[in-house]
Formats: structure tokens, sequence, C-alpha cells
């Protein structure tokens, strides 16, 4: 279970409708129904994990959400999860749009391209940063849209969208007072409750 | 019986019920009685919460599983999913398959004996709509004591019926697997029907649906008809792979004698010989107007969530990548109005160049997620 998942589910009520868009093997939203009884929807598309959810007992939709969400109506669920996807979409902003259609609030989970690993790899290397966390090279990463916890909060502003609540995620033990204090140079992930 | 017997359900009898009772049709006409051939596999548990039904497509039957005898080579049509240990667990669950009402494969239709004139029905058989058969199963259901189907499963036309199944009789149903189906034909559709009914009605054997008093079938019609569906059952990449330009007899070098005939006139000759001489032209049209008249949401103000709103199965809903007949895009117009109605759904998109045949296949991924899903059939 990554980190980021540990604190959304605080923000999930029990009991209430959620849409997972990029569900994986399903290993969070069955725990959201076993734990918080909520009425589950996942959307994927790696086939092994589609398998998988399957087999948990969930609620899957083959279906690319860079392709749109239309299918869905307005304000079907109360809340739609997108825990890190945000950076391999190739229209986040748009995916972001269409989440505040479809649930009543949303929570989204991204790597801080902002953390000062990645500006210390850049600057000392002089090369795209490469690490446990984000281990792919420039030219084969599904991770096409980074961006930090500045520039995420300022699309945020210009779209007018609210944000209810954020956590700030550090991987380094005694540094959460920092990510807390700094987020966009000490937050190795970042969380986001929004609504419109 | 082939050697992967240990797959399979092995020898299965087909069973028949008599329903005096009749049925009253949705087109105004009753069924003064009729009978119903099926088979039925795997062992029905006590709390009678087990039973799978089976609902064909087209040109499909009550056989859908193992062998009629240890001489037979051909499994019914859907052994790749039923029998032990497949994704519909005859170990597990209790599969009942039937032949609808109308068909030439054992049930009442066109070819049985009207008992109001003492002749064939023939043509006169009345028209069948996919819920006449969902009515003529539950009486079946009934009769074997299932109250509740664990789940009704069809492809193509029977998945029209599952779905029919699920909005008719709610209460009777907790899964619903529609595979390769529609909400309802579309023109292009309706328009290969068409040919292939002209085709029957047109062959001078045809006697407006009486060949048999004449002692005779419309063959070269049914025949014609069976390659034109034939084609649009396969993928145009299949057919590719399956004959490419392959040529059976003849040649084209210089001063070559003898006719040229490439292996796909051949094989579809082949086919719709075999079928013509197996299957009842009456039955076909019939089968062929249920497809064509079949709209789920017609009802329900042409709206499908509206359609879906009362009823309360979990769907998986299947497609395949290279079906033009039903493409996947018939497939997610169910899955939306599934999701408009707020009902529980789950997709999925099976990469195939098989087209519309695929439903029929061993295609591993397609199991994967059939074998998936049936286990949480099975769980509850």
């Amino acid at each position: 279970m990554r980190l980021d998942l540990n604190h959304i589910k605080q923000w999930i009520e029990p009991g209430s409708r959620v849409l997972d868009l990029g569900c994986g093997d399903g290993e969070f939203l069955s725990q959201l129904q076993q734990e918080r009884n909520v009425i589950g929807v996942g959307l994927e598309i790696d086939h092994d994990n589609i398998s998988d959810a399957i087999a948990r007992g969930l609620n899957i939709i083959e279906q690319d959400m860079d392709r749109g969400l239309s299918n869905f109506p307005d304000h079907s669920f109360d809340t739609v999860v997108m825990a890190h996807a945000l950076q391999v979409l190739h229209y986040p902003d748009l995916v972001i749009d269409e989440m505040l259609r479809i649930g009543q609030q949303c929570i989204v989970t991204f790597p801080n391209f902002g953390h000062w690993s990645c500006r210390w790899y850049l600057a000392s290397h002089g090369r795209m940063p490469v690490s446990k966390f984000m281990p792919h090279n420039w030219y084969d990463t599904p991770n096409i849209h980074f961006c930090t916890v500045q520039d995420f909060e300022l699309l945020c502003s210009e779209k007018g969208i609210r944000i209810l609540q954020r956590d700030m995620v550090t991987q380094q033990s005694g540094a959460q007072w920092a990510a807390d204090r700094w987020p966009n140079l000490f937050a190795s992930t970042a969380i986001y409750h929004i609504a419109r | 019986m082939a050697d992967t017997a240990e797959a399979s359900i092995g020898v299965v009898t087909p069973q028949r019920e008599h329903f005096s009772e009749g049925l009253m049709l949705a087109c105004g006409r009753r069924l003064p009685e009729f009978e119903l051939v099926y088979e039925s596999y795997g062992t029905l548990n006590a709390a009678a919460s087990n039973a799978i039904l089976i609902c064909h497509a087209l040109s499909g039957h009550h056989h859908a599983a193992g062998y009629h005898s240890e001489e037979d080579d051909k499994p019914g049509w859907w052994d790749a999913c039923i029998g032990p240990g497949k994704p519909i667990d005859t170990d597990r669950f209790f599969v009942v398959s039937l032949n609808n009402l109308g068909g030439c494969h054992g049930s009442t239709g066109p070819r049985s004996i009207n008992p109001e004139t003492g002749n064939e029905y023939g043509p006169d058989f009345p028209p069948m709509r996919a819920r006449d058969w969902v009515n003529s199963q539950a009486l079946l259901a009934d009769r074997l004591g299932i109250e509740c189907w664990a789940a009704v499963i069809g492809g193509s036309l029977g998945g029209m019926q599952a779905m029919r199944w699920s909005l008719l009789y709610p209460q009777r149903v907790a899964h619903c697997i529609v595979i390769a189906a529609a909400l309802k034909l579309s023109a292009q559709n309706i328009a290969f029907n068409e040919i292939a009914r002209q085709a029957i009605t047109s062959d001078p054997d045809f006697y407006e649906g009486h060949y048999l008093q004449h002692k005779t079938i419309p063959s070269q019609g049914l025949a014609i008809a069976r390659m034109v569906g034939h084609i649009t059952y396969l993928s145009d990449d299949a057919m590719a792979d399956k004959f490419g330009r392959d040529l059976r007899s003849g040649d084209f070098s210089d001063n070559a004698s003898g006719e040229v005939e490439f292996q796909v006139e051949s094989y579809l000759r082949h086919q719709g010989n075999a079928f013509s001489h197996s299957f009842d032209a009456n039955t076909y049209i019939l089968m062929t107007r249920a497809l064509d008249w079949f709209d789920l949401a017609r009802d329900y103000g042409d709206d499908p969530a509206r359609a879906f709103a009362d009823c309360q199965a979990s769907f998986l809903v299947i497609s395949f990548s290279s079906d033009w007949r039903f493409s996947p895009e018939r497939s997610r117009e169910i899955v939306d109005a599934l999701l408009a109605a707020g009902k529980p759904v789950t997709y999925s998109n099976i990469e195939a160049d098989q087209g519309h045949d695929a439903f029929l296949l061993p295609i591993p991924r397609y199991l994967d997620v059939f074998h998936a899903y049936m286990k949480r059939v099975g769980a509850q």
C-alpha cells in the first residue's frame, strides 16, 4: 500500500460512492469497501490489474480516462479519486475538470517534482532526475506531465478549484515538519482534497 | 470424445420438459402447449443458489458443453467456457442450457406439430421476441426449482436475452453476463439479416415457408444466408490469417487449365452447405427477426438507463476489439446505461482478431476476465 492511499482514506465518508481512476489491482478500493463500506467503481486499462481487481469482487470499467469520462453522469459519485496518475495523462487539466463534474469532491495525489532531490539531481547532474521513486529514463517514462506543488495550486486557482485540504507526505523520517512548512521543497507526494 | 476430455463435462444427455399450460406471447398469440429441450451440467446445491442459465445466440442450441457419446468428436458450442475448472465451472455451478422456443433442435418450433391443425407449424409458428424466450425460460426455472439464477449468461442474441431477464425478473437474476451484445441492432446489422432472409425466401424451394409439405428444403437460400452471416462473424484480419488468397484448386499460370478456386470460397460453401442441412429455414427467419426487433429501451421511453432502473443484478459486459457485428461501442452503450442507472457493472474489451466469433473461443485474456468474475458469482 502506497503511503498516500492511507492518507486519502480519512477523507472518504463511510457508505459513499467512490470512483477510483486508475485503480490498479483494486487493493485500495477493496480496502475502502471493507473498512468504509463504500460503493466503489474502478477505472483501469492494464489487463493484469483488471483481472486482479475483478477477482477481488470489484466493479471495474476498462476505460482510458485520457479519452474522456463523458459517460459518467454529473455528480454521480461522492468522491472521485486519482492516485498517482496525473503525471501519466495527456490531458491532466481536462481530466481534473471531468473529475470535478462527476464527483462532489475529488482527491488527487501526485509526486512532487519540486522536491529538493529532483532539483539537486537536475542542478548537479544536469540530467532529468532518475531515482528509486522515479526509475524511468526521460525517453521511456510513462510520466509525461510532471508538476510541482506550486504548479498544481496555480492550476487550481486559475480554474477556480477550491482546495479543501492538503496533505504533504515525505519519505524521510523526521522531515514531516519541513514538508508541512515548505511542501514545494520537501514533500515527495502531494495529496489534495478539492472541489468546485 | 477428444483427448482433452479431462477438462470436459464428458457425456451429457439432453432432457425435455413439457409445458401443457402454454405461453402467452408478445405478439398477442398463445402457444397452447410447448416443449423445451435442455441440458444441465454440474449439481444443483441444496439451496438452489448455484444455478447458471446459458442463453444461446442465433444458431445455437441446448448442447453447450460436453459430448453426446463416447464416439462424439465435436463438443458443445461453448465447451471453451463451460466445464470443470473452466470459467463456468461445473464443479461449482449447476448449468442449464436450453434450446429456445422457435428453434430447430428439439424445442417447440416451426418443425413441431401444431396441435390445432395436426400439421407442422412451418411459417405459421408465431414470431418470437426475446421476452417470450425469457418467459419460457422462467417456467423452466420454476420446474427445476430455481428461484434465482446465480447468473444468466449469454453472447450476442444470448446477451440480449440475459439483459431482458434482468428487466423482466429483477429478483431472479443475481448476476447478468452480457458478451458481444447490444441494446439494439444497428441498421447495418438489420441489413445483413435482411439479405439472409431474402436469400431464403427467394429460393424456389422455399414455398412461402411450406417447404416440408413439398418434401424439400430451401438449402441454397439457407446456405447463402449462412455464408453472409459467417462473413460478418469474422474479421478482415481473421479471414486474411485463415485463408489469405490461398488457392484450393487451379492456378494463374499461362495456359493453366481447370477452375481457379480460392480456399475462402470452398470454406464458405462448405459452411453454408453443412448449415443448410442442419438448420431450419423458418427458424432462421424467426431468429433473425427476433434479433432485429430487439430494442431493450423501446418500452422505457428509449432511455436505456430507465430500462435498467429496477434491475437488481450485477453486470459483467465483455466486447471484442475486432467484432464489427456487435462492436465494442455497442457494449459501451450498455455499460454507460448501467452507469447512468447507478447499477454495478464491470466491463472489459478483449483484444482479439477473431471478430464476433471470438466470444466462442478460448482466448486467454477473455477466459481470465470471465474466470475472475465467475469467482465473484460463486462467492455470493
